[in-house]
């Protein structure tokens, strides 16, 4: 088993093999969580506090109920309404937790590369649970254990990712792992949602969903926020629903057993019919919601595991 | 005062385009003589060269001295001393302080500070309007009369075209040299880096570098209608170099400028969010940077510059997007500059072209040059000796370089502003 890693920044800097191994005990647990066999004290006396600078529910509570389950103390920090308001850097709030001396940090930040940036200056493991447009990696985990337990596989599959590529650090993540794993990946999206240089990542680029959707296995849709729907990247809702929301006729473009994700929440109407969603045949949005809370328990047990070494190893130096 | 003779001696002559031994005489504060031969038999305290780099001092236009308001990050005496340890004689002082230099009372102020703390030249520029907030113009004639080399509202656009037509129109009367920045405000609103593969990796909001082109394009229509003497402060991408091309053609008063930093760095050079790499415009792809740094050696872009920066700690210790712009450079100038000579780039008599003859001649000063009868200002150093910088090293008050531990060539040995010696160890 390899997985090096001291924090769970992104996903650029992981190796196929630690992906793989991630996924492997995030499958364990997933059944483990079914059975009722999970081990509760393999995050005993560790400490997990959850800083969300940005507003979340789903993905917090994901977390906290991993860190629960294996048997963490786990504390929530709403950010938003502490330091930041006074005035508090990011840095001088991470020394301060640093000084109570948390072993997971779980970090959700709205600037790219903030979490970065607080995983310079603490000792504990740090999880990117979001930052800014850039990386969201236990998201993309998910979505890859997802779609292995789905089809059975994580490579060689031909995967479309639709919607608002641009403003989205679970497309960049997604890109990066299933790039990493040899899958074919198609984006499909209005040209004003794709990010710049995006010819360059070794994807393929649609800006028509009968196209793109073409024979794919998976079909990954992404949220639209409200603040991009009015005529600032497109032009209104309904013609965006029309062009690029994910209903019947365009699925029958994908395989006849190709899978629809989600990350949640879901815009109903907007990028996905409702009808869709809820056909579980080819939705596997609630699955998705499952594997997270074992994919975070998978990436929380393997960076406890570093750092009990990494501090046994000072003991000992 | 005995005369200074500078033997064997790698004089650097950037009018005569020339690099080869001689000597140098210079008496108050004027270069005397200069020999071909690098042993003269002249009588005077002798300098003895050694085979190094003799060369007009630079001229750097696009200082930004922290006083008023920011002493804690940037004083006239630390700029002052950083300069004189870079080989840098002359300091063009930005206005973008706090207040603005907006007033001839507050550039006596300047002035003021200037003469007494700084061991260099130093030559301030005003803005150009009031506030640098793009609506009323300066009063250009007082600034003038008080001392202002130049106006500019520095990295803010006037981007009333009304204004700055007007601004420019009045600017001509004078006579006056209007110093601006390219970059189209509209687009490049929120950037922090240039768009690309690159931003799209980092998550990172990005501006097309045809921002810069278009900014260049619409001032260039406004110096046809006004006929205004006028400079584009950093000129870092391809794009916009045609467009130069053909304004220098067809007898515009038009030159331009380009920082050291975008000659030397290209935007992967942020790598993980690194602060000390977030400029105004934002480092561009190494494409732009082959063609700015050719257009540097053909000429076509006149100056270079440090665009030396000074931030504090805390400014830049944030997420990137939050983190402010700019980097210190008046005392790693030269060595960044000579990446260029010595990847065979540019010769050094044209690299000392933009960093101090066509300064000074763009400002109608008569430094910059090896010539007889020219100010004794100059630099004397080892283009070739290697250091490892360490930014707690650096003379200014505030390390926000991007060269910490970069490995560079180029150590100054000695600097003379009006033949008196203001720098180096000799």
């Amino acid at each position: 088993m390899t997985f090096r890693a001291r924090h769970l920044l992104g996903i650029e800097h992981l190796h196929p093999t630690e992906i793989t191994t991630l996924l492997d005990l995030a499958d364990k647990y997933a059944d483990q969580t079914r059975n009722g066999t999970v081990d509760k004290t393999v995050l005993a006396g560790m400490t997990q506090i959850n800083m969300f600078f940005e507003n979340s529910t789903r993905t917090q509570a994901s977390f906290e109920i991993a860190g629960k389950r294996l048997g963490a103390d786990v504390m929530n920090m709403a950010m938003q309404a502490s330091s930041i308001k006074k005035g508090e850097t990011l840095i001088d709030t991470a020394l301060t937790l640093n000084a109570m001396h948390p072993d997971l940090l779980v970090v959700r930040h709205p600037n790219s590369g903030a979490v970065d940036l607080l995983a310079q200056k603490v000792n504990g493991a740090v999880l990117n649970a979001g930052d800014g447009r850039h990386e969201h990696p236990t998201q993309a985990l998910l979505d890859a254990l997802t779609i292995r337990r789905a089809k059975g596989r994580l490579h060689r599959l031909s995967i479309a990712i639709c919607g608002d590529i641009a403003h989205s650090r679970v497309a960049r993540s997604n890109i990066m792992l299933l790039g990493k794993m040899e899958n074919r990946v198609r984006l499909i999206g209005p040209p004003t949602l794709m990010p710049s240089g995006i010819g360059e990542f070794g994807v393929e680029v649609f800006d028509n969903m009968e196209e793109g959707l073409k024979d794919v296995d998976v079909v990954m849709m992404l949220r639209l926020q409200k603040e991009r729907m009015d005529g600032g990247f497109i032009p209104s809702e309904r013609e965006y629903f029309h062009r690029y929301g994910l209903d019947a006729a365009k699925l029958a473009h994908a395989k006849p057993d190709a899978i629809v994700m989600h990350p949640g929440p879901m815009n109903r109407g907007v990028e996905i019919d409702g009808n869709i969603a809820d056909d579980i045949n080819r939705s596997v949005i609630q699955t998705q919601v499952e594997m997270g809370v074992a994919v975070r328990m998978a990436a929380m047990d393997l960076l406890a595991q570093n750092l009990r070494a990494s501090r046994q190893a000072e003991v000992m130096a | 005062m005995t005369d200074i003779i500078f033997t064997n001696a790698r004089l650097i002559d950037p009018v005569g385009q020339t690099d080869s031994l001689g000597a140098l005489r210079i008496r108050d504060g004027l270069i005397a003589a200069v020999y071909e031969d690098p042993t003269p038999d002249v009588a005077g305290t002798i300098i003895n060269c050694a085979g190094n780099c003799l060369a007009p001092g630079i001229v750097d236009i696009g200082v930004k001295v922290s006083e008023p308001g920011e002493r804690h990050k940037e004083s006239f005496r630390s700029a002052g001393r950083a300069a004189a340890a870079g080989g840098v004689t002359t300091i063009v002082t930005r206005p973008d302080t706090l207040p603005a230099i907006d007033t001839p009372e507050t550039l006596e102020f300047v002035a003021r500070r200037a003469a007494t703390d700084a061991p260099v030249r130093v030559l301030p520029m005003a803005a150009l309007t009031k506030d640098r907030a793009g609506r009323e113009m300066t009063e250009i004639g007082f600034l003038q009369d008080a001392g202002a080399v130049a106006f500019t509202d520095c990295d803010r656009v006037v981007t009333g075209t009304k204004v700055f037509s007007r601004a420019l129109t009045y600017a001509k009367s004078l006579d006056a040299l209007v110093i601006a920045h390219v970059q189209d405000p509209n687009l490049s609103d929120g950037a922090a880096v240039t768009s690309g593969k690159f931003a799209s990796l980092r998550g990172l909001p990005g501006v097309s570098p045809m921002a810069e082109r278009m900014a260049l394009d619409r001032d260039i229509a406004l110096l046809e209608m006004t006929g205004a003497r006028y400079h584009a402060d950093q000129i870092t991408t391809a794009r916009a170099l045609p467009a130069l091309e053909r304004a220098k053609r067809n007898g515009l008063k038009i030159t331009a400028g380009v920082g050291v930093h975008h000659l030397t760095l290209n935007e992967m050079d942020v790598a993980d969010y690194r602060t000390f790499f977030k400029l105004k415009p934002p480092l561009r792809s190494e494409d732009d940077r082959i063609a700015v740094v050719q257009a540097v050696a053909d000429g076509l872009i006149d100056v270079i510059s440090s665009m030396h920066t000074p931030q504090d700690e805390e400014s830049k210790r944030l997420p990137f997007e939050e983190a402010a712009s700019g980097a210190v450079g008046l005392e790693t100038l030269l060595p960044a500059a000579l990446r260029l000579y010595h990847a065979e780039m540019i010769t050094l008599p044209r690299l000392f072209a933009a960093l101090s003859l066509n300064p000074s001649r763009l400002l109608g000063l008569d430094t910059g040059r090896l010539r007889e009868g020219h100010p004794a200002d100059l630099v004397w150093f080892d283009p070739d000796a290697p250091f490892q910088l360490d930014r707690a090293t650096l003379k200014s008050k505030s390390k926000n370089t991007p060269f910490d531990g970069a490995r560079m060539q180029g150590v100054v040995l000695g600097t003379w502003v009006g033949g008196a010696l203001v720098g180096g160890d000799v």
